[in-house]
């Protein structure tokens, strides 16, 4: 194994071990049967909305793992330890973004399927949204490993990363909904852009962030 | 091989090392003394590379392990898989890190969570790690603390073996040296702060 995909490993096995695999799930799914509730059982309105409940949930359960991402490591000397070995801060971060999107992405897929039938999702609606999510997943990875070197060992750290994801959100929820269109293929043609274009600037984002915050 | 000229640090706007000069060769145990907040965990950050120096020279060479009161090992993991995880990034055979764990007497202690273990144990978890890096320069940051007098002693063997295979070894201690060392170096901790920033 090289020894970047060992470090992805390693984020993947923390997350699984931490915790922070399960939580966003948890989060979701009880968006997804609270939702309901709220709405009575009006088929036609849940139809309506519940898609767009998903992204939200969906947008706001990435930021649940964010305490776990950096500050336990850089509390342990392990991004020290990191960085003596030659290691850019930006590659520490692409491996954490690439971690977070087996830990985070890969169970809210598989969340996605359940969540979509407590919500009462019409049918055929179910493939748009997974394939939506899974473009919308690089972007959430990077946002959330960029947001939480930013806010690591702040106080009030997850109220200012929900501040931090806030505007940065907004066009992946626009063009996330939108795909849950009629006719999805600009909204995921969009969604798939501003994806990519957000995957490609986090890594360095992030890894400025930690080279700031090393002293 | 370690080589500082007339080097200076600034950490938190604070002038906390100037114009230290101090040269490493292979087989060297170099003994930074000095009280606390002198500045020599902020030297050893420095010579890892963690911390930048605003003037001076800086030259090292050679793979360089940190121990520092960060234990660098993830809290969850059983030691073993804790220290493995390093070992596997740094190309440690698996023979060469049960030598370090042996050399530190954590072998009853593999299948134990790193959050469990005491300072004692933590302390010795850390040098173990370095040990099985197997890098030529040794950064050692109070290495002392926490260990009992038969641990002391399986470091200090271990400080002299690293010597003796041309290693080089940074430790910085409030204690005198045990060993003899190829040069003891004291920061200067009676020069308030103020005096520093007016001398600079």
């Amino acid at each position: 194994m090289t020894p970047f995909l060992s470090l992805v490993a390693r984020e993947v096995r923390q997350s699984l071990t931490g915790g922070g695999m399960w939580l966003p799930v948890i989060f979701y799914l009880a968006v997804a049967t609270l939702f309901p509730f709220v709405t009575g059982p009006d088929k036609a309105l849940l139809a309506r909305t519940g898609g767009g409940i998903l992204w939200v949930a969906a947008l706001l359960a990435s930021l649940l793992p964010i305490e776990r991402l950096i500050l336990p490591d850089r509390e342990a000397g392990i991004l020290d330890q990191l960085a003596l070995r030659g290691w850019s801060d930006e590659s520490i971060a692409a491996a954490k973004i690439a971690g977070q999107l087996i830990a985070f992405g890969l169970p809210l897929m598989l969340a996605t399927i359940l969540g979509s039938v407590l919500i009462g999702l019409p049918d055929g609606k179910l493939p748009t949204l997974l394939l939506g999510l899974a473009l919308a997943v690089p972007a959430l990875a990077g946002l959330g490993v960029t947001i939480a070197a930013l806010t690591a060992g702040l106080h009030g750290a997850s109220a200012l990363g929900g501040l931090l994801l806030v505007p940065m959100a907004v066009p992946i929820l626009i063009f996330g909904a939108g795909t849950l269109d009629a006719s999805p293929g600009n909204s995921m043609q969009l969604l798939a852009a501003t994806s990519l274009a957000m995957l490609a600037v986090s890594p360095f984002a992030a890894g400025a962030a930690l080279r700031a915050a090393r002293g | 091989m370690i080589k500082l000229n007339d080097v200076a640090v600034v950490r938190g706007n604070r002038l906390v090392i100037q114009r230290l000069s101090l040269t490493a060769q292979a087989g060297d145990i170099i003994w930074i003394r000095g009280a606390n907040g002198c500045g020599k965990s902020t030297l050893l950050r420095t010579i890892a590379g963690l911390l930048p120096s605003i003037s001076g020279i800086l030259e090292t060479s050679g793979n360089m392990a940190l121990s520092d009161e960060n234990l660098g090992l993830d809290a969850n993991a059983a030691l073993e898989n804790a220290l493995g995880f390093w070992a596997k990034l740094d190309g440690t055979k698996p023979e060469q890190l049960a030598h370090a764990m042996s050399a530190m007497d954590l072998q009853n202690l593999a299948d134990v969570p790193v959050r469990y273990l005491s300072s004692g144990q933590r302390r010795r978890a850390s040098l173990s790690r370095v040990m099985a890096s197997g890098a030529e320069i040794w950064l050692l940051d109070e290495p002392y603390n926490g260990l009992d007098s038969a641990n002391c002693a399986r470091l200090d063997s271990a400080l002299l073996s690293h010597a003796a295979a041309g290693g080089i070894a940074l430790v910085a201690s409030h204690q005198p040296p045990t060993i003899n060392v190829a040069d003891s170096i004291a920061l200067d901790e009676r020069k308030s702060p103020e005096r520093r920033a007016a001398a600079a």
